[in-house]
């Protein structure tokens, strides 16, 4: 469906998007599988509508939320954000969606609340990845933000891509998005929002810890152990033009985020 | 003397045959990008495709011994050194393709030395270049009673191949663990024939 945004310039880098087809039939969704196309090929096994939102944890507005219920309140901005994968490639996408902030302050997190924790759906029966025997993720996938972090301007909850509705395989109906982060911080197709005291485990960080951290920003210093991340294809790339660009730290977005992290050891918390 | 001719034109035939099948893993990916057909990240594609074929051309390799021991048929043999070559050929096109499209032959020193999944596979490769130096007539000639335990080199190609290709996963290990169970066949049931020295390179047996 077409979805009814205003243009947020202010949040969106003037380079050109890729392409729909390349946003939708290349995509990390191991729910689906581990190859670029299954996501595209499977997800629509996955049944989006209706779809609820489970609010839990330090805040007062704790519940089920019927997506529509997560969402009316707020007017929907588009947004063109760069994505920078942790495998070293990048893409443009003008995504639709609403501030996490702003829906953030509607569930009215409490001062005990000093992280926001998500999930994606379990669901083996729509998602054949997560039947796989050998996959090393322990279902639902699992991600978390610092609260400063969510609160950041940037942090976005898409639930739109080029104008109409997210096709499953980009995280239907309602995915994370965290610019400034490895894609795989921006979690999708979110069931539940939990406000926590702890820092949770994200689920790459519980398979490989000494890959990847819980901040997991964009930092061309700090080498993936099995890459380097100092440069990215932005993609769409052919096969005699690469497309290799020096990847920028934070993703280009440290004049928003760099205060985050101020005083800290970005090589200590990767 | 006329069965001897029809012989030698079926072996020909075969070898036609084998040199073709081998070749459509490379017709397949040429069409490919001929029809830009290979999404927004054809480089990674070719890459991981060239890579699969030389590691399952070096598993068809090593099923002709076993093959020839099962059915008895000592024409088998024949393709043997033709499937090593192209395994060779596809292991020298998936470097290349990596440097090339994949690195953009930046950074090779911190690639070559500190990620282990690279340094299995340059193994993987290094080690087969001897064997493709060494697989023509008067080579087999000079190295004598080398020539089979430097053959066998193929054993740890094929591994350090496997653990190549396991080092990049990320989460799912489905795929390696099927060339896993393929490949401990391949080698156990080498060892149980033949011995388990039959399967170490480099010594005289």
């Amino acid at each position: 469906t077409v979805l009814d945004y205003k243009a947020a310039p202010q949040f969106s880098t003037d380079e050109k998007p890729a392409p729909y087809d390349a946003i939708t039939t290349y995509n990390n969704f191991y729910e689906f599988g581990t190859g670029k196309q299954d996501p595209s090929r499977y997800a629509s096994e996955m049944s989006v509508d209706p779809w609820s939102v489970e609010v839990e944890g330090e805040c007062a507005n704790p519940g089920k939320y019927a997506l529509e219920g997560l969402l009316k309140p707020h007017q929907y901005q588009e947004r063109i954000y760069r994505l920078r994968c942790v495998e070293a490639w990048s893409m443009v996408i003008p995504w639709v969606g609403v501030p996490l902030a702003e829906v953030i302050k509607r569930l009215e997190p409490n001062s005990d609340a000093k992280f926001v924790y998500f999930e994606t759906l379990n669901a083996p029966e729509q998602m054949r990845g997560q039947r796989s025997l050998f996959s090393t993720i322990d279902w639902p996938y699992r991600e978390g933000l610092r609260m400063d972090e969510a609160m950041n301007e940037l942090s976005f909850l898409a639930v739109g891509l080029y104008g109409k509705t997210l096709p499953n395989q980009n995280g239907a109906p309602i995915r994370l998005v965290v610019p400034w982060k490895y894609g795989f911080k921006s979690i999708k197709s979110i069931v539940r929002i939990r406000f926590m005291k702890e820092q949770p485990k994200s689920s790459w960080e519980m398979i490989a810890p000494s890959e990847y951290g819980f901040y997991a920003n964009v930092n061309p210093e700090v080498d993936h152990p099995r890459w380097s991340q100092k440069m990215e294809r932005r993609l769409p790339s052919g096969v005699f033009r690469p497309n290799w660009i020096e990847t920028e730290k934070f993703n280009g977005y440290g004049e928003q985020v760099a205060g985050l992290y101020k005083g800290m050891d970005l090589s200590r918390y990767y | 003397m006329a069965s001897a001719v029809t012989n030698k034109w079926r072996g020909i035939a075969g070898k036609c045959l084998v040199f073709g099948l081998a070749l459509l893993p490379l017709g397949f990916l040429v069409a490919d990008i001929i029809n830009a057909n290979l999404g927004p990240d054809p480089g990674q594609v070719i890459t991981e495709a060239l890579g699969i074929a030389a590691f399952q051309l070096l598993l068809v390799t090593l099923a002709i011994t076993p093959l020839k021991k099962v059915t008895g048929w000592s024409g088998w043999l024949r393709y043997r050194r033709m499937l090593g070559l192209f395994a060779f050929f596809y292991a020298a096109l998936h470097l290349l393709a990596f440097l090339q499209l994949i690195l953009g032959w930046m950074d090779l020193w911190a690639t070559f030395t500190k990620r282990p999944y690279i340094i299995a596979g340059a193994a993987a490769f290094l080690a087969m270049v001897p064997l493709a130096i060494t697989s023509t007539r008067r080579m087999m000639k000079r190295t004598g009673r080398w020539w089979k335990p430097l053959h066998r080199l193929i054993y740890p190609a094929a591994i350090l191949a496997w653990v190549h290709f396991l080092w990049q996963a990320r989460s799912d290990i489905t795929e390696m663990v099927v060339y896993a169970v393929i490949l401990a066949g391949l080698l156990v049931v080498r060892a149980r024939w033949f011995g388990v020295s039959s399967l170490v390179p480099l010594k005289r047996t």
